[in-house]
């Protein structure tokens, strides 16, 4: 039976962590997902979860002890920002590479320096290679949803990889909004117990973990965990159709938003889609045959099918909530420009680093982004495949 | 004659007594070596190597019938120790990184005692961590003050050598005085480490952590196997502080490691103490203090301080050991 | 778990995840006696059995059974010496390794 609420981003997945009752959460505060601790907390402290709460000094820490945790054999999870993010960077890697399944909220942040506390995606994005699964969500029903999936994705044995639900920092983790909640035993019953095959706490016989790779082995290693991440889109697909049962909600890799006839799209990430798609209505109704396709899995990035989707597509902007600062754009410009590439697809293209530093994102932006679009598709070509939205000239 | 009597029965039975706990400690001391082997032979360490020495005496401390679960930060022991597929621990064991033996080991403890809860495991394990001085007072540092602060059931053990000698002998927060190092080189402008080391069982026991115990190799080890049975079986938090000397990085004779440690001890420049429960105890007090040079000598990352003209620095060492000695006597005495 | 099967030619199918190897003290097959250049000579007649030497050797070379020290494990001593000047009894004498 759904239960219908009115929550902020934050409490809705501290919510999803509490029906869960993982084993440890190891976190460090930092804004805007400071509530998410401070939630489970009280949870803790009022014996709504069996959880083992580890106060760590430092968000490097909380990852140190993620790691140790899930290693020993027990259900792990944290959340974190921006410069939390940037801390834990070596030891994301580390989770990755020991193949341990942790879960962590992430609460979109853009990254220092200066220092802004509001949201872009620069902190998930510059933890794009360090191997984990990384999905994202628009609003906060789907950062709930997507970790209520969470740990289905991330141990199952083809898979065994941590994952990262990421979710925009202010705009939907602290935005009360309508949300549907799953009963208590429902996700219990779907997440299902933690039942790893090997752990350090295990009573047949001991385990090493993290050793030294001398050149001999080191590739081998890389490249299993790279296939790991090959067979996680399978998996994701999975779970979500078994999810939909669950709740009759729908998740696939990325959403098509009108889609299916569009000469001109967007791809774009998280929450600004909420803008972008009124931006779409607007313009459908004025008779413009304009559409957008929604990121959800960002990792593994699921190329052909993005390629496939957008392949009668004649102009696209690709909407990038961070710099890469490779003087080509951003991330997700580079990764769709690939994809399209490979796929022989001949759109016309136009990177827009857009919202960085919580720099507000209105429908009248995004019409004027599809008016770029229209002069694009009407020129032939693109001129200038690298723009700011917003930015003060 | 009574009083004669009774005195030469006191004296009997003192001696007695005194016999007796000599040849206890000593059966003690057999039953503790025949105990099974955690840390096996055939790691990579150095030939003489003071960590391996530390390692496998902690660990003798653990009952043969407990578990535990090693936790190493990067460094020559872990690398060494370590090398895929070869571990030398037959007991279960994590390497994460470098500076976060204390964070993941904290980890480990707290899925313990969920899974103990939830009645998802049934042995018992102890938790120990090993780390050199870099992985320990230097990068270490933050993650080690955290684990013992937030007091998780578990001993982090420094194998002090006094400098980074996995990355090649560099100086850190723990190398002496005036110790030639690779970034503290002695030269034409330099006479070796500018600064005196730092006492992290003092900082660590300013933690309040119920046990921290500073030992190194004498004799048949009872100091070091007293100090780890006590860090390993008290509840809570326990720091161990070891000195562990490097043949490679001290430059002295490889066979000699015995002979440093007892130089070390014996010149008060690493003194033997606990503090239990807030309380600072001196295990062992030199009848004749010896001179600091009788500890510096024979290591070659010091023999600049025998030149000519460099008497005032061995004059430094010598009142800075002096004033650290004469302040540990105090924290002892109150 | 044998580790026969982790050698330098073993593919990336088979090849353990993260590097996790499920079972203890497997350096013990590895030998690290060719490191010698002196080798420790046991003269049991002179050894009272007071077992100093043992706790001071880094590779656990000296094996102990029931309180008794044992020949010298040559699998893995790496001939240091430590053993050797730690005997009060002259029990243990280094040679120079011939192999």
């Amino acid at each position: 039976m759904a239960i219908r609420e009115r929550l902020s981003g934050n409490e809705a997945v501290a919510i999803a962590m509490r029906q869960i009752n993982p084993d440890v959460m190891a976190a460090f505060p930092i804004t805007p997902s400071t509530e998410i601790p401070q939630y489970f907390s009280t949870f803790v402290a009022n014996g709504k979860v069996t959880t083992e709460f580890v106060p760590v000094e430092s968000e490097h820490s909380a990852m140190s002890a993620c790691v140790g945790s899930e290693a020993a054999g027990a259900r792990t999870l944290t959340a974190t920002s921006s410069c939390g993010l940037a801390l834990m960077w070596e030891e994301l890697y580390i989770a990755a590479s020991c193949r341990l399944p942790i879960a962590l909220a992430c609460v979109n942040r853009a990254l220092s320096g200066p220092i802004n506390i509001n949201c872009d995606h620069s902190d998930s994005m510059g933890a794009r290679d360090a191997g984990w699964i990384q999905i994202y969500s628009e609003n906060n029903q789907e950062a709930y949803d997507n970790f209520v999936q969470a740990y289905r994705i991330a141990e199952h044995k083809d898979v065994r990889l941590p994952i990262m639900i990421c979710q925009d920092g202010f705009i939907t983790s602290h935005a009360v909004e309508n949300i549907s909640l799953l009963e208590d035993k429902e996700v219990k019953d779907f997440v299902g117990e933690y039942d790893p095959s090997e752990y350090l706490l295990n009573h047949d016989h001991s385990m090493a973990v993290g050793p030294y790779d001398i050149p001999s082995y080191y590739m081998e290693h890389k490249r299993q965990q790279a296939e790991a991440m090959k067979n996680a889109k399978q998996v994701i697909l999975e779970v979500a159709a078994e999810f939909e049962k669950l709740s009759g909600r729908k998740y696939g890799l990325f959403e098509e938003y009108m889609l299916d006839d569009a000469e001109e799209a967007l791809v774009i990430i998280n929450s600004a889609a909420g803008t972008a798609k009124d931006a779409v209505d607007a313009l459908r109704a004025q008779g413009k045959k304009v559409g957008l396709l929604k990121i959800r899995v960002f990792r593994p990035f699921p190329a052909e099918e993005i390629a496939e989707a957008l392949k009668n597509v004649k102009a696209i902007a690709v909407m990038d909530r961070c710099e890469g600062f490779s003087s080509q754009g951003g991330p997700l410009g580079a990764e769709i420009e690939a994809a399209l590439y490979r796929a022989g697809v001949k759109a016309l293209v136009v990177d827009y680093v857009y919202g960085i530093g919580g720099r507000d994102v209105r429908v009248e932006n995004i019409e004027e982004v599809y008016a770029a679009l229209d002069e694009i598709l009407a020129a032939g070509k693109v001129e200038e495949p690298y723009r700011y939205l917003s930015c003060r000239d | 004659m009574k009083f004669l009597q009774q005195a030469k029965l006191k004296n009997l039975i003192v001696t007695y007594h005194a016999e007796t706990e000599r040849w206890r400690k000593m059966a003690n001391f057999k039953e503790i070596m025949s105990r099974p082997e955690r840390l096996t032979g055939g790691h990579r360490m150095c030939a003489g190597c003071g960590g391996t020495i530390a390692v496998r005496n902690v660990l003798k401390a653990l009952k043969p019938e407990d578990k535990a679960v090693i936790a190493n930060a990067t460094g020559c022991l872990e690398v060494s120790t370590f090398m895929y597929p070869y571990t030398a621990w037959t007991d279960s064991y994590i390497h994460n990184a470098f500076e976060n033996a204390g964070a993941t080991l904290s980890g480990v403890e707290a899925a313990y005692n969920v899974m103990k809860r939830k009645g998802k495991i049934d042995d018992t394990y102890k938790f120990i961590a090993f780390g050199g001085d870099g992985g320990t007072y230097d990068i270490g540092f933050q993650s080690l003050s955290g684990a013992m602060e937030r007091n998780h059931d578990m001993v982090y053990v420094c194998y002090d050598n006094g400098a980074y000698m996995n990355t090649g002998i560099q100086r850190s927060s723990a190398t002496p005085h005036f110790a030639d190092t690779t970034t503290t080189p002695v030269g034409k402008a330099s006479e070796g480490k500018t600064q005196n080391r730092k006492d992290l069982a003092e900082i660590i026991a300013s933690h309040h952590i119920p046990y921290v115990g500073q030992t190194t190799f004498i004799g048949n080890f009872s100091d070091l196997h007293a100090k780890a049975e006590k860090a390993i079986y008290t509840k809570g938090a326990a720091f161990l502080n070891i000195m562990a000397p490097c043949p490679r990085g001290w430059r002295y004779p490889t066979e000699d490691i015995m002979t440093m440690c007892k130089m070390a001890v014996e010149t008060c420049y690493w003194p033997m103490f606990e503090v239990i429960d807030g309380k600072w105890i001196l295990n062992y007090q030199p009848k004749n203090k010896r001179p600091i040079e009788d500890f510096l000598k024979p290591q070659g990352r010091f023999k600049h301080l025998f030149k000519k003209g460099n008497e005032e620095l061995l004059v430094q060492i010598q009142k800075e050991v002096d004033e650290r000695w004469e302040q540990l006597l105090k924290f002892c005495e109150a | 778990m044998s580790i026969d099967f982790i050698n330098e030619n073993i593919n990336w199918k088979d090849i353990t995840p993260g590097g996790e190897v499920y079972e203890g003290g497997t350096a013990a097959e590895f030998c690290t006696g060719d490191w010698r250049v002196s080798i420790p000579e046991y003269i049991a007649d002179k050894c009272k059995q007071c077992l100093l030497c043992t706790p001071a050797c880094p590779d656990a070379a000296i094996p102990v059974v029931d309180g008794k020290r044992l020949d010298f494990d040559f699998k893995h001593c790496k001939g240091c010496g430590i053993c050797a000047k730690v005997c009060p009894f002259g029990a243990i004498v280094m040679k120079k390794e011939e192999q």
